[in-house]
């Protein structure tokens, strides 16, 4: 077994249960926010996209590697753009008022 | 600067990325702060995009450059998207970044610099599954969201059977390419597999049921990504999709105990098949229904009102009329919050956000549990398109299929009223003793014109 996917394993792992804590922390009503938050960070696999159609191996790869690039800078621009608005709209009776 | 110092550099820019992406979390854990998250996952994101860029790797920068500007027109748009349209943009947005990972995967399978291992080839593979699976899957929901298909659990026998068979013909596949990756023909095939898998995945799975389905398609796309970050020894992928994933796993786990059933059920179980014996019984029970004048004097009369919205109120797009009516029983003096159930509406947390957008305070906006003890001091509840939360049923009649499911006890409240466009069943098809309780009004109408007509005659009260 390559020691790269052991020191991967340790990695998911621990990230894991910090996702898990601090999602657990997360109120009921921030629900909706969280997942397109999480949808934006997960969108981060436009760096392995941006590698693979800027290497310029074959044809194939680099429109796989390209139409990938779309597909998450998509989601990690309009990810956060959402979460910005949904947050926004969030007021306290307290904040309303004053 | 030499390239293995340029590496490091990269590196920490990842490090740096991954430590505001946990943050990001974190600042969510309060909505005072919240919006502090979305900094420091944009922070996050921009810094790791902009070292990727520096990745001497990357020699071509047009394509890059091209599908950048493409990727923010296409996520501008369906980041401004109405809150209404919310859940079916979220159900888009795990099908494009579970297609991107699947690609990703398949690109690294035919890049072909060095032969794969049995090793790789695994890794490889469940890859690609997943995001195959997820891809056609989320766009299978999406397309049920925005009612390009139907929202009804679309059955046939030995549905459960084809399905299994699919997944596990994708599966065969890649253990067969992982015992041979020389056999390359089979790859596509195993791909087409689990996108077809995907499909068959999400068909059967009703509209109710679309919370814990979203949650979880959001647990495999992050998977996905960090199963990606395996393949390609990237630990920023690594971290992102664990979180990804665990958060879409702690939701699917919320929703299910929301509902009462395990994944199982909600995956294989198709809901709604059920209700042909039920019907039989109702049909001498009486119903009372009131006019807008009527439910308007009794709203006056109140001290407290809890409001309970659902699907409908989203559907009717009534939370704007919805906030009318709060303010002006608030001005006249009454306690008016509104009790929201995990499962009500289309994903988790649909409702808030729908009320959050009309301007109601999110302090008003109460939870299941919290609520639920004050219902007997309720003067009037009032229920706008929700049904299958408040049903009675759940309680105490343990024939009923949703039997043990955790419900707002409307029933307790002084006075019900229930805003419906008729007695037809809810989503689920399953009949609801509420409406034929003594202290329950039924409000016949849309929802939108009902309350406006509930919000006239109180103004024109004074």
């Amino acid at each position: 077994m390559p020691t790269d996917f052991i020191s991967n394993l340790y990695v998911f792992i621990l990230a894991g249960f910090v996702g898990f804590e601090l999602i657990k922390r997360v109120s009921p009503l921030l629900h909706t926010p969280l997942m397109a938050l999480t949808n934006a960070l997960d969108a981060i696999v436009v760096v392995a996209a941006i590698i693979i159609a800027g290497r310029h191996e074959t044809r194939l790869t680099t429109v796989l590697g390209a139409v990938a690039v779309a597909a998450s800078f998509s989601n990690m621009v309009g990810g956060f753009l959402i979460t910005d608005r949904m947050l926004r709209m969030f007021k306290s009776g307290r904040s309303k008022q004053s | 600067m030499s390239a293995l110092a340029l590496q490091q550099y990269l590196d920490f820019a990842y490090i740096a990325a991954v430590v505001l992406f946990i943050l990001s979390l974190k600042f969510l854990s309060s909505p005072a702060r919240a919006r502090w998250g979305v900094l420091a996952g944009e922070i996050g994101a921009a810094l790791a995009v902009s070292a990727t860029l520096f990745n001497p790797e990357v020699v071509q920068y047009r394509w890059i450059l091209i599908t950048l500007i493409i990727g923010a027109g296409v996520g501008i748009p369906l980041g401004l998207v109405q809150m209404t349209a919310v859940p079916q943009r979220t159900a888009l947005s795990h099908a494009f970044g579970a297609l991107s990972a699947a690609i990703i995967g398949i690109a690294e399978y035919y890049v072909g610099t060095a032969p794969v291992t049995r090793f790789e080839m695994g890794e490889i593979a469940l890859e690609v599954i997943i995001g195959s699976l997820t891809f056609t899957g989320s766009l299978i929901a999406a397309g049920k969201l925005q009612e390009l298909l139907p929202q009804r659990p679309i059955v046939y026998r030995g549905q459960n059977i084809v399905s299994l068979s699919a997944l596990a013909g994708a599966l065969g596949l890649a253990v067969a390419l992982v015992v041979n990756p020389a056999h390359t023909l089979l790859f596509p095939i195993m791909v087409i597999v689990a996108l077809i898998f995907g499909v068959l995945l999400v068909t059967p799975i009703g509209g109710a049921d679309m919370p814990t389905v979203i949650s979880l398609l959001n647990s495999y796309a992050g998977f996905s990504a960090a199963l990606l970050g395996f393949v390609l020894n990237s630990k920023v992928l690594v971290v992102a999709g664990a979180l990804d994933g665990s958060s879409g796993f702690v939701l699917s786990v919320i929703m299910c105990k929301a509902m009462n059933r395990s994944f199982a059920n909600v995956m294989f179980g198709a809901f709604g098949q059920v209700q042909v014996s039920a019907a039989a019984a109702k049909e001498d029970r009486v119903v009372r229904s009131a006019t807008p004048e009527e439910a308007s004097a009794i709203l006056e009369a109140a001290s407290s009102v809890v409001i309970v919205p659902g699907y409908g109120m989203a559907v009717a797009q009534a939370q704007h009329k919805v906030r009318e009516l709060y303010d002006i029983l608030t001005k006249k003096g009454v306690d008016v919050r509104f009790a929201i159930h995990p499962v009500a509406g289309r994903m988790p947390g649909h409702m808030n956000v729908l009320l959050a957008e009309a301007d109601i305070p999110y302090d008003r906006l109460i939870e299941m549990d919290e609520i639920n003890g004050d219902f007997p001091q309720t003067d009037v509840a009032l229920v706008i398109g929700a049904n299958d939360v408040t049903n009675p049923a759940a309680r105490n009649d343990a024939s009923s299929p949703i039997y043990g499911m955790p419900i707002l006890d409307v029933d307790k409240a002084h006075t019900v009223m229930v805003i419906k466009r008729g007695m037809s069943p809810g989503f689920a098809g399953i009949d609801n003793p509420l409406y034929y309780l003594n202290n329950t009004l039924m409000l016949f109408g849309d929802a939108k014109q009902f309350v406006g007509a509930i919000v006239r005659e109180l103004s024109a009260g004074h």
